[in-house]
C-alpha cells in the first residue's frame, strides 16, 4: 500500500521534533521514496542508531507499507560546509 | 533465544563477511539487495551471503536480530553494520574498505 510523502514527514516530524525533512518519490508511485534527515538531536547516535530513530518513528512502516525509503541522516553541522 | 535466532547468530558468528539479501549474489532478486552486492564486489571482499527468500524465518528473525526492518543487512566480524543505504555512505567514505580489510587497489 502505498503512502503519500506528507504522511511520511509528519510521523517522522512527531518523533524527531527538531528533524528537517526531505523527501522525494523515486518512482512516482508513492512507494519508492528516499528520505534525508537532519536533526540537531542525532548527534552522537552512531549511523545506525539514527535510521533506527527513523524507522521507529514510522512505526514498523518501513519493510511492510512502506516497501523501499532509501533513507539518508546527519546532523546539521555535517553538512555545513 | 528462539531457533531462528540462534541460527542468525551462529551464521553471523560463523562467517567473517556475511550478507542476508533477497536472492544470492549472482541474482539478487531486489534492488536494495544488488546495490549491497555491488559495493562488496567493488571492494573485492570475500563474503557470504545468505538468501532471506528461501527461508521465511531467517527473513523474520533477521529483522528481530537487528532491531532492523529492511533487507540486506551487512555484519562483519559478528557486528551488525547496516542496510545498503548505510553501505553506500561507507563505502563513499572509504570506512567500508577499511571495514571490510580490502586492499587498497
Amino acid at each position: 500500500m502505498a503512502m503519500a510523502a506528507s504522511e511520511i514527514e509528519r510521523l517522522i516530524k512527531v518523533s524527531i521534533p527538531d528533524a528537517d525533512v526531505t523527501i522525494r518519490d523515486l518512482a512516482g508511485d508513492g512507494d519508492h521514496y528516499a528520505a534525508r534527515v537532519v536533526a540537531k538531536s542525532f548527534e552522537g547516535m552512531s549511523r545506525i542508531r539514527q535510521h533506527q530513530a527513523v524507522y521507529a518513528a514510522l512505526g514498523g512502516r518501513v519493510g511492510g507499507e512502506l516497501h523501499a525509503l532509501q533513507l539518508e541522516t546527519a546532523v546539521p553541522t555535517e553538512i555545513e560546509t | 533465544m528462539s531457533d531462528a535466532q540462534n541460527r542468525i547468530d551462529e551464521l553471523v558468528k560463523s562467517n567473517d563477511i556475511v550478507l542476508f539479501m533477497k536472492g544470492t549474489a549472482l541474482f539478487p532478486q531486489c534492488g536494495f539487495s544488488s546495490r549491497a552486492v555491488a559495493i562488496l564486489d567493488r571492494l573485492g571482499a570475500t563474503y557470504e551471503t545468505v538468501d532471506v527468500l528461501q527461508d521465511a524465518e531467517i527473513r523474520n528473525g533477521i529483522k528481530e536480530y537487528s532491531d532492523w526492518p529492511t533487507i540486506p543487512q551487512l555484519y562483519v566480524k559478528g557486528e551488525f553494520v547496516g542496510g545498503s543505504d548505510i553501505m553506500m555512505e561507507m563505502f563513499e567514505s572509504g570506512e567500508l574498505k577499511q571495514l571490510v580489510g580490502a586492499e587498497a587497489e
